[in-house]
């Protein structure tokens, strides 16, 4: 009998991000074929740490780097697996991005783009890990003041925290979805700390307008906010590349600016539908159910007109 | 962990020409499946590192029923394993080797 | 059985007459007892115990409603707060035994028999009782079985049932969940029995009439809406590999190939898979039109999308689902509407309907034994199975002729005049092989025959028996036992299905691979089923938001599906 595949014959750009693996979301993102795998899983450069916890390998760390077309533009990629090990930055994975990002100062790429899918540092190869965070920041400035934007993606299972959450505040501009979060501490971690009262980890519904994409779009945190599949994402990061501020102390000083007034306005609201209903927004409940075009056409009725950061 | 390898010979080699393939992730309940044509036609090779200990026989049987449905011939085949049930190892065993012959 | 049920000599009056009218005088007392208790026929929340207490005798037979959805748990409550020395000794006949209370009045000596059909929830909990010995069981039955029984042998002498409104003559409005209510009143209100419902709210007019006021003796205005269980809701999101390759399975060797139009669906991941395929794999295959357009079936979220495609003429249902209340408003085409616009649910009529206006039921089990029995109880859960054993069966009452029917009756084969023979209906069990925690479902023994023995019933606790099955599918194939003509064929064709469970590693693999080539054991690839499809991607919605849109914002989930 003939085997016709439904799956591969449907548009990959219709596809959802949050579902995709990461090399499903490169492989769509980037101009057909064109994406080139540095380091691929056929080398096996796998994590020297897990099996001292008895704890299975990926061939690729869970992160995959290489580059490809945009448009035909020549950029460079940076894409984390949200399912091995939560995305978690490890030795291997880490050291990985830096070198992407430090390779970037040579190849001169259009951009480099970071899909975020990570719950931040893997426990089990922390100091390298935080070490790499570290690194990775250094790095993207660096780039970013070369001329080269760095654009973060988050739409990931994982969502975008702890030190990933970092990381793409240095970035210049960030595209996020519906499913995406971004935060540095997660529910659980604040939940452990801070006690239920403070934020209960199980009311999902508190995690997504506390952390989601709508939220830190209203915020301005991010700068885009996208339908949650890959065509979305591959149009917002074309966008934004042109769209990348200068790195200087301009845009620092504004950007410092902005946050010490974003502070002094919401710094008392207790959840995020006062903050929206400061911003100007009339029915704040509303918001998460919204669908992308609706909320889009919220942010344009906003009276102040969105928030960009950086 | 365990450390698991078979080795098969083949009736026939596995067509297609796609030099090597992955599918799948390794998380739990879920595993990777690289898969790279190295080997002569009729022989196809296991590596297999599977998280979860003591079930060797059943991932012989998997194996050969795989080896026996699909002709896998010229492959060398390595699994990083989160602890996927058998099923979940049969289909994307299968998907890899779709993806060897595809063009 | 009550002795006031009994006719004959004691029936006998003083004066050597019989009296024919002893149930209604009894009747008669219980609500003159009550009376004191109540305004008309309204029923203050805070005198449910007096109420109960003033109508009920011990050994009444009480049903106190309550299924796999909605609950009378204002009046479940009470009658756990009424005194056992004044209540005891009752024999309860309801299709549920869902919330801790239905347990808590065999424990507090409030009840002592009981014959029900349905109890997940509490199926650990019931096991135990039924061991230590703190409940008498009739018997488990299916709901249609109770529900007949009402009308023989289980009459109700007390129904306390529940309503979303009703006005102060007791006209009931029963709301989308209307489910067991009008069967209950049924037998008990025509048949001298007291009928107390609990409703929401008092209304000056209720907004449809589901159950006449007369057939309603007191109204309990409850302290809080009664609680439904949003049993049917399937996330989208968790719904795995597997279960898409399986449904791609269902739906091109079953589904395609006997031109199903009629059906059924059990709860579970497999089926919300195959409704989730239907706007896109089956769409892809050329179906719409042919498959699945008349459905017996709650309202699972899961069919939105399949609905909004144009697949789906119209649905009857058991009962309803929370969340789905205005998208059912909204689509009167496709559901059963009363004359406010709500859903109308009857679980008597809809069992009927599976039972014999449906061609296929399709369902899944915890364990299926080597000829093909299966069961969802073990011996530390007593679980009950609804409606599963009347839909998972082939009715012998069947006349009407349809091509799906006869072409199963056909591959059935049997020996006489061809023209004699009866049509099949198709019974498929949708399984993984390996359950939670990498049990087994592929047994040699079912637990259910152990639970017999231990707490020894005379019929062990069979879902589906293994004459009634047809098809089995895992993910490993489809097994066709219609098409098995002796019984080491059926045992090896479910070995042969079984993967790599004890079951299916002991199978014969030549005998399988003849059964194969026979057609009656078909794989994947023999389907020309492609493993890349098996992918969430073929999904029609992958999350319960993405049902929210497909609904145009109609469907409401509850909270705890909800990530917003």
């Amino acid at each position: 009998m003939e085997w016709k595949p439904v799956t591969l014959s449907a548009a990959p750009l219709d596809q959802s991000w949050y579902e995709a693996s990461a090399r499903a979301r490169l492989a769509g993102l980037l101009d057909a074929d064109s994406f080139q795998e540095f380091i691929g899983p056929e080398q096996r450069m796998m994590s020297p740490h897990l099996p001292l916890f008895d704890l299975p390998r990926a061939f690729d760390d869970g992160m995959i780097v290489g580059h490809g077309l945009l448009e035909a533009q020549p950029v460079l990629v940076a894409a984390q697996e949200g399912r091995f090990m939560g995305g978690a930055f490890g030795e291997i994975h880490g050291a990985k991005l830096v070198g992407l990002l430090r390779a970037a100062l040579h190849l001169k790429p259009a951009a480099v783009l970071i899909l975020f899918d990570t719950g931040g540092v893997r426990l089990q190869e922390a100091n390298a890990g935080e070490t790499a965070i570290a690194e990775i920041m250094r790095a993207i400035a660096i780039a970013r003041a070369a001329g080269i934007p760095v654009i973060g993606l988050i739409g990931g299972r994982a969502g975008c925290y702890g030190g990933g959450g970092l990381v793409a505040g240095t970035c210049a501009r960030l595209v996020i979805s519906e499913g995406g979060r971004l935060s540095v501490s997660g529910p659980e971690v604040i939940e452990t700390n801070r006690g239920a009262e403070e934020f209960d980890s199980r009311d999902r519904a508190l995690v997504w307008r506390t952390m989601g994409g709508k939220h830190r779009r209203l915020l301005g945190a991010a700068d885009a906010f996208v339908d949650d599949t890959i065509g979305a994402f591959r149009a917002a990061a074309l966008a934004a590349i042109p769209a990348a501020p200068a790195f200087d102390l301009a845009t620092l000083e504004a950007e410092q600016a902005r946050l010490e007034a974003r502070l002094d306005r919401f710094g008392d609201c207790t959840d995020a539908t006062e903050i929206w209903g400061r911003l100007g927004v009339d029915d704040p409940t509303a918001v998460p159910g919204l669908t992308t075009e609706a909320f889009d056409a919220l942010l344009d009725r906003l009276p102040e007109g969105p928030h960009h950061a950086r | 962990m365990e450390k698991l390898s078979f080795r098969h010979t083949t009736q026939k080699a596995l067509p297609g020409a796609k030099a090597s393939a992955i599918t799948g992730v390794v998380a739990s309940g879920n595993l990777e499946v690289l898969l790279e044509r190295n080997l002569a036609p009729d022989i196809c090779a296991f590596e297999i590192d599977t998280a979860i200990n003591g079930y060797a026989e059943v991932w012989a049987a998997v194996v050969a029923d795989f080896v026996a449905r699909r002709q896998p011939g010229g492959l060398t085949i390595t699994i990083n394993d989160g602890g996927a049930r058998p099923d979940t190892v049969s289909l994307r065993l299968a998907q890899g080797a779709r993806l060897m012959e595809m063009p | 059985m009550a002795p006031n049920r009994i006719r004959g000599g004691a029936n006998e009056g003083a004066d050597g007459m019989t009296d024919w009218c002893q149930e209604r005088t009894a009747r008669e007392a219980r609500l003159e007892r009550a009376r004191v208790h109540a305004d008309g026929k309204v029923v203050p929340a805070a005198r449910v115990v007096d109420l109960l207490e003033a109508i009920l005798q011990p050994g009444d037979r009480v049903c106190l409603e309550g299924d796999n959805q909605k609950q009378a748990d204002c009046l479940a409550r009470g009658l756990s707060a009424c005194d056992p020395a004044r209540v005891h000794d009752l024999h309860m006949v309801q299709s549920g035994i869902v919330l801790p209370e239905h347990l808590d009045i065999f424990e507090q000596g409030i009840a002592k028999r009981l014959d029900y059909s349905y109890s997940g929830p509490q199926g650990g909990r019931i096991a135990k009782m039924l061991y230590g010995g703190q409940i008498e069981l009739g018997a488990v039955h299916t709901y249609l079985e109770l529900f007949a029984r009402y009308f023989i042998d289980l009459t109700p002498n007390v129904a306390l049932i529940a309503g979303v409104s009703a006005d102060r003559d007791g006209n009931l409005y029963t709301g989308p969940n209307t489910e067991d209510t009008p069967t209950v009143v049924e037998a008990t209100a025509f048949k001298n029995g007291v009928v107390v419902a609990q409703v929401n709210a008092i209304v000056d007019r209720v907004p449809r009439v589901d159950i006449p006021g007369d057939r309603v003796d007191f109204v309990v205005e409850a302290d809080k809406p009664f609680y439904v269980e949003p049993l049917f809701t399937r996330d989208p999101g968790a719904v795995t590999e597997t279960q898409i390759l399986m449904a791609m399975m269902a739906i091109k060797g079953i589904y395609a190939e006997y031109g199903i139009r009629r059906l059924n669906h059990g709860i579970g991941f497999g089926t919300a898979a195959i409704e989730l395929l239907l706007p896109t794999y089956a769409e892809r295959l050329g179906l719409k039109g042919k498959i699945a357009t008349h459905w017996a079936l709650n309202p699972h979220p899961s069919l939105i999308p399949a609905i909004e495609s144009g697949w789906v003429s119209q649905i009857h249902c058991f009962g309803s689902e929370v969340g789905m209340d205005k998208y059912i408003r909204a689509r009167p085409d496709v559901f059963f509407t009363g004359s406010d616009g709500s859903l109308r649910s009857n679980r008597a009529f809809c069992q009927t309907a599976g039972l014999y206006a449906c061609d296929l039921f399709i369902g899944s089990t915890l364990q299926i034994d080597l000829q093909g029995h299966s069961s969802t109880v073990t011996t530390n859960r007593v679980a009950g199975f609804g409606g599963a054993p009347n839909m998972g069966s082939d009715p012998h009452g069947r006349r009407h002729p349809s091509d799906t029917w006869m072409k199963a009756g056909r591959e059935a084969g049997g020996t006489g005049d061809p023209a004699l023979r009866r049509g099949r209906k198709l019974v498929v069990q949708l399984v993984e092989t390996f359950g939670d925690k990498l049990v087994p479902a592929f047994v040699e023994r079912l637990d259910a025959l152990e639970l017999a023995k231990k707490l020894n019933l005379e019929l062990a606790p069979v879902m589906v028996y293994a004459d009634d099955v047809t098809h089995i599918v895992t993910e490993e194939g489809i097994a066709n036992l219609l098409l098995c003509r002796t019984l080491d064929e059926r045992e090896q064709a479910i070995r042969g299905v079984a993967g790599y469970t004890e079951v299916g590693r002991g199978r014969d693999h030549a005998e399988v691979e003849r059964l194969r080539a026979r057609g009656i054991i078909r794989r994947p690839e023999d389907l020309g089923i492609e493993p890349l499809d098996a992918d969430r991607s073929l999904l029609a919605a992958r999350s319960i938001k993405d049902l929210v849109h497909w609904s145009g914002g109609l469907y409401e989930p509850p909270a705890k599906f909800r990530n917003w």
